[in-house]
């Protein structure tokens, strides 16, 4: 088994999303992270908050996000166990943040310590 | 993982609560900063719950971040008038602890403060239907404009407009004083009326959104009742109303969503509950002297509770039309008048009166025309439909006329 990063990219939602919608993916997002679990695959996971969010350059300004032109970033991140990225990718594949147009989930394996990779 | 399952609507309902205790803290200036802290507090518990699994009292939480939020904003401004603005003189007291009050009634009294003010004379009543929807009943911009069928830049532009007004009138987000309640409360009435038909009468496709719509402007029409103060024999009478027609929702449509007329409905399907409410409501206005045009609408509305065509059923409703009219003239009013004398004196008494009318930009006028011919002169009832479709707006609308057209 090898632990894989699901990294969600996506819309900053306060400027899009009713309460009811909040909810909604809420609930989704709930839903998918169980289904994780429930096949003893889900190893954690954090919202990033967009509020606050600050980028540090090379010359060392600092700006504020949203990050430049892109409106998606990453929104959060969960790590899971797969057998093979393929396996981590249909697990990526359920998530609710697809739904958006212009959203992604990017698949990273996590490097072991164990010296051989 | 906690497998515990959220209140559904649970944000929507705290949103409103939120917004509302917090725009009565910050006031109208700062509308937009409340909306933002109570989008920005659900989108903290999107971060977190999914991963962390839900806190043991989701509603705690919420009320925590939500003050924080509030709070630090507050701190950020007073430090923005203390060191980078010297020399505007600010004369709170400088060690203020800064409270966000969210028990029970200070949410409650917010709300019902803050539908007084935003139902103000000073703004237009689509602009106090839009704001409403968004700050008291949580509403997103899409949902809003889904029931006006408009798009989201129509609403936002009504919203801001609207929300200017309240600033430039300085309206505050406070109780009306005595004097002022009858005057003001006529116009929330009004608010509250034009809510529910915007659900009960719209073209809107989406059952749950027309009946959601309704449903708030009941929630809403109870933040009166439940105040000693606003508790009034006309609100009564209005809550009484809008129990009475919603009793009807789940016959009025078929499978394919298309609305069933009155008298085609089944009325097994007519909730039973809601009308005894209803009544109970009707009961309770019938104190004072004041009579209100909502106590005919709801005299109304009740015997159209009662499907079966007594003579008694008619008369009532005539008599309770004639009442309402001489209180409130509209077109259709008279048209519905015209329908009940109809059904007791007869139709040829009906056609002199309808025809006496002369509303001839109002399809629902030439439709009653044809109605009314149809068993008396197929010619004359079609020549009705036909200027009825052709005034008709609606699909549905057309559809139904057509088949009355096919008929003659």
């Amino acid at each position: 088994m090898e632990e894989y990063a699901l990294i969600m990219r996506h819309e900053d939602g306060l400027k899009v999303a009713s309460p009811e919608q909040i909810q909604t993916w809420m609930k989704q997002t709930m839903d998918w992270i169980n289904s994780i679990s429930a096949q003893n695959k889900f190893v954690g996971g954090t919202g990033l908050p967009f509020a606050d969010a600050k980028v540090v350059w090379h010359n060392k300004v600092v700006t504020n996000g949203p990050f430049g032109d892109i409106k998606e970033t990453i929104g959060g991140f969960i790590m899971v166990k797969a057998g093979s990225v393929e396996e981590a990718v249909e697990l990526a594949k359920g998530c609710p943040v697809l739904q958006g147009e212009g959203n992604s989930v990017e698949v990273r394996k996590i490097a072991k310590g164990d010296g051989i990779h | 993982m906690d497998q515990q399952e959220l209140i559904p609507h649970l944000f929507r309902e705290e949103f409103r609560k939120i917004i509302a205790v917090i725009s009565k803290r910050l006031g109208f200036d700062h509308i937009d900063v409340a909306e933002d802290i109570a989008s920005e507090t659900f989108l903290s518990a999107l971060e977190i719950w999914p991963y962390k699994g839900l806190p043991e009292n989701p509603v705690a939480w919420l009320y925590t971040v939500a003050k924080n939020k509030a709070k630090n904003k507050i701190a950020r401004d007073l430090l923005f008038l203390q060191k980078i603005a010297p020399q505007i003189k600010y004369t709170a007291p400088q060690n203020e602890e800064i409270e966000i009050d969210l028990s029970y009634k200070n949410i409650t009294d917010s709300q019902l403060q803050m539908l007084f003010a935003l139902c103000h004379p000073s703004i237009p009543p689509e602009g106090q239907i839009g704001l409403s929807l968004r700050i008291l009943c949580g509403f997103g911009i899409d949902e809003i404009a889904n029931a006006f069928l408009t798009n989201k830049e129509t609403i936002n532009k009504r919203l801001s407009r609207a929300k200017e007004k309240l600033r430039t009138e300085k309206v505050q987000i406070e109780f009306p004083i005595a004097s002022e309640i009858n005057s003001r409360l006529n116009n929330v009435l009004t608010t509250l009326y034009l809510l529910f038909s915007e659900g009960y009468y719209s073209e809107i496709k989406d059952c749950t959104l027309r009946e959601g719509l309704c449903m708030e402007a009941i929630r809403l029409t109870h933040l009166l009742i439940e105040n000693d103060q606003t508790n009034l024999p006309e609100v009564n009478a209005l809550l009484s109303l809008m129990y009475f027609h919603s009793s009807r929702f789940p016959a009025r449509k078929n499978d394919h969503g298309e609305i069933i007329l009155y008298q085609d409905q089944d009325e097994s399907l007519w909730d039973r509950e809601l009308i005894s409410k209803g009544a109970y409501y009707l009961h309770r206005s019938s104190r004072g002297n004041n009579v209100s045009k909502y106590h005919f609408e709801a005299g109304i509305a009740y015997w159209h509770t009662i499907k079966n065509d007594t003579k008694e059923k008619w008369e009532n409703i005539l008599q309770l039309y004639n009442h309402l009219l001489k209180i409130e003239y509209s077109s259709i009013t008279a048209l519905n008048r015209i329908y009940a004398l109809a059904r007791t004196i007869g139709k040829e008494e009906a056609i002199v009166e309808a025809e006496q009318l002369k509303l001839e930009d109002n399809h629902f006028y030439f439709a009653l025309l044809g109605e009314l011919y149809f068993d008396i002169d197929k010619r004359k009832a079609k020549e009705n439909f036909l200027k009825a479709h052709l005034l008709a707006r609606t699909q549905p609308d057309k559809k139904s006329i057509q088949k009355k057209i096919d008929m003659c």
